[in-house]
């Protein structure tokens, strides 16, 4: 083991399981960081993920302001009406100001980048979803035996 | 921190084996770290990404990052990719004579 510690990363298979904006962003950013390395990688969107590549939902994601514990701020005022809207739209423009892109620019770039983007069948089917729901860079609607099988030889980042 | 050999002379570079002084870089030393690094022509395509980051690097202090590469150097994500295999931003780093870019995207 303590050889493989030094043996360099040479492909990972992100699995994004949230769709807020805070659920959503470190997993294209880890696909994108992967490729920027020469890092092979692939992104696998499931339950509500799936939103990230959802054309009519992508560019909507927000801030969990309740149950957030990372927000520091009280239940009842998180529950406020406009609290997640309004922080969201701070959130937007902290990562404006860094360079990060927008999801869907972000999605594209990671795609052109060459990183593999896949729905997973299960949610697909669950939620009624068609092909035509989704953004042009999702590759496939894959089971989860296939998502093992494309991630062999590699590393699974569960988000 | 180590030396290599370019062109007859002994150049400092970084632990990523980028340049260390600025000064040190000119077109025919980026012509031969790209050989170096694997690109043996540096296309007018490379030399505009190359040129667009010494650019950013002299207004800011660091290398831009893909976005911006994507953005406003004149080529797309997926030319940059083809042009500098496994990692555009840092290859093209390299080949400009700048350090790694800091930042994550």
């Amino acid at each position: 083991m303590a050889n493989s510690a030094a043996q360099p990363i040479e492909k990972v298979s992100i699995v994004i399981s949230h769709g807020s904006l805070e659920g959503v962003y470190p997993g294209l950013i880890m696909a994108n960081g992967a490729r920027m390395e020469g890092i092979e990688a692939s992104l696998f969107f499931t339950f509500f993920g799936l939103d990230a590549i959802i054309k009519k939902r992508m560019n909507n994601l927000k801030v969990a302001t309740v149950g957030n514990p990372g927000m520091h701020m009280p239940t009842l005022l998180g529950a406020l009406p406009g609290m997640s809207a309004f922080a969201t739209s701070m959130m937007k423009k902290e990562i404006e100001k860094i360079d990060i892109p927008p999801v869907a620019e972000f999605l594209t770039m990671i795609h052109d980048s060459g990183c593999e983007i896949y729905a997973c069948r299960a949610t697909v089917d669950m939620f009624h979803l068609k092909p035509g729901d989704f953004c042009s860079e999702v590759d496939a609607v894959i089971s989860v035996g296939q998502f093992y099988e494309k991630a062999a030889g590699g590393q699974i980042i569960f988000t | 921190m180590g030396t290599i050999n370019i062109l007859g002379k002994q150049l400092a570079v970084d632990a990523d084996g980028n340049l260390v002084n600025l000064s040190d870089w000119n077109e025919e030393i980026a012509r031969e770290l790209a050989i170096q690094d694997g690109i043996p022509v540096l296309t007018p395509q490379h030399w505009a990404v190359v040129n667009f980051m010494r650019k950013v690097f002299e207004q800011d202090g660091d290398a831009p990052s893909i976005r911006r590469l994507t953005k406003e150097s004149g080529v797309d994500t997926k030319t940059l990719y083809q042009l500098f295999p496994k990692g555009p931003a840092k290859r093209a780093a390299k080949i400009a004579g700048l350090p790694k870019p800091k930042a994550c995207i």
